[in-house]
């Protein structure tokens, strides 16, 4: 005499758990998966991490030390692999090289729009260059939102690569950097910048300049700004300084609106 | 952190990509038990899981924050499983040379007692088949997953009065084949 009673148990015990590797290989085939490898980044080696998207990650092993440190402060889980996908290590190379992100894919899919209009406004700077988080705000739209623009910075999730070293104070001093002020000195000074030269400018209060030849006015560090003679270098206070004087704005780098 | 299956949809709505481990976390011990039973062996369980959860990150990616609020998340994810089951069985018709019941991966087990276990889920597997469709549906659903009645009827497009039919004439169907068994 069978009891459906017994019946029930019996299908009950036919539960199983799913294979431990079920959520790594779902999490592979919807391109969620990080892995993540040490490379040489351009001032010292880095933890770098990917997704099918592209790069979620670039920590400099400075600022963060073992790969379980790594691990831990990653927002996903990631593993641990020999080197970059191939798709990737061609374009990682060249943006390391270059100091530009050209295109090396990087997934920005769980960055609000905000942010990631800031840091795509940022991957705009040239290697070499620095604008005032005044500058972002302005460029995408927001002029008010300055301080919102050095938060948005702050948590960029690819620093380095997405260059937001590249982005300084208002009154043109370098100021602050997720990793400590010396490693965005170290990056900039890597890119042929002289911070101390930019200090001591922000400090006597030259936020522009310009060319007495051209009557255009540019951020310091703007490459046409570079090539004015001494001779016909002018330096100015403001925006307003550099207008009532004549000059208009540079194109390039568009130090007014 | 641990999330519940009511809270899922909430951060699923607004953070998909960080709420989708959580997902196949809380669903995947269901989804695999029910598709041991509805596949051939634990290889075919194993890919099924895998697509279903597959598909159904595919389907959050294409519905609105609002949509994705409103899912009954486990019926939902049970119609997709059961679509994804139903592909698998047809392609494995288009190759006879596949018995229908084939336990070549179970018999790999580790301990006695897992072989044990495993020489059940076998049996059961092919006692299941003996039912109806829709009665081995309902019968697994409800009693090998732990789907209450209503999120099988959701899952299946049926009415929960059929459900409870089915299941109760697949019991008794179950039954019956004991009892010849034991003759």
């Amino acid at each position: 005499m069978t009891h459906t009673e017994t019946i029930t148990t019996q299908l009950a015990a036919l539960r199983r758990s799913a294979p431990e590797g079920t959520l790594h290989a779902v999490m592979r085939q919807t391109d969620l998966a990080d892995e993540y490898t040490l490379i040489e980044g351009p001032t010292g080696p880095a933890y770098i991490a990917w997704n099918g998207r592209g790069v979620t990650a670039f920590v400099p092993v400075k600022a963060v030390g073992s790969p379980s440190d790594f691990e831990t402060r990653h927002p996903r889980d990631a593993s641990l692999v020999e080197a970059p996908p191939d798709r990737l290590v061609n374009h990682l190379d060249h943006a390391i090289e270059t100091g530009r992100l050209g295109r090396l894919p990087v997934d920005l899919s769980a960055i609000g729009e905000f942010q990631r209009r800031v840091l795509e406004k940022c991957v705009e700077i040239p290697p070499g260059e620095i604008r005032p988080y005044g500058w972002i705000a302005r460029e995408i739209g927001n002029p008010g939102a300055v301080r919102a623009v050095g938060t948005a910075l702050g948590r960029n999730p690819v620093p380095v690569l997405i260059p937001c070293h590249r982005v300084v104070r208002t009154d043109g001093r370098i100021g602050n950097y997720a990793y400590g002020s010396p490693m965005k000195r170290s990056l900039l000074e890597h890119e042929g910048l002289d911070t101390e030269a930019i200090e001591t400018q922000a400090r006597l209060g030259v936020r522009l300049v310009g060319s007495d030849t051209t009557g255009i006015y540019c951020y310091p560090t703007c490459r046409h700004a570079k090539r004015i003679n001494d001779a016909h270098l002018i330096e100015f206070r403001s925006e307003t300084a550099a207008v009532e004087e004549g000059y208009r704005a540079c194109k390039v780098c568009r130090p007014a609106a | 952190m641990i999330t519940t299956l009511d809270q899922l949809p909430n951060r699923l709505s607004v953070d998909r990509d960080g709420a989708f481990p959580d997902l196949v976390r809380t669903l995947q011990d269901g989804v695999y038990s029910g598709a041991l039973q509805f596949t051939r062996n634990r290889q075919d369980a194993e890919d099924v899981t895998q697509e279903t959860f597959v598909r159904v990150y595919r389907a959050l990616d294409s519905y609105d924050e609002d949509r994705i609020r409103d899912l009954q998340l486990r019926s939902w994810v049970w119609t997709i499983a059961l679509n994804v089951c139903r592909n698998r069985a047809r392609t494995v018709n288009r190759h006879p040379e596949t018995a229908l019941v084939d336990d070549r991966v179970d018999r790999t087990a580790d301990t006695a007692g897992e072989a044990a276990a495993n020489i059940d889920l076998g049996t059961w597997r092919l006692r299941l088949a003996s039912l109806t469709g829709p009665q081995r549906t309902a019968v697994v659903l409800h009693h090998v997953v732990g789907l209450p009645y209503g999120e099988i009827a959701e899952s299946t497009g049926r009415s929960e009065s059929t459900i409870r039919s089915d299941v109760r004439r697949g019991l008794a169907r179950l039954r019956t084949l004991l009892e010849e068994e034991m003759r």
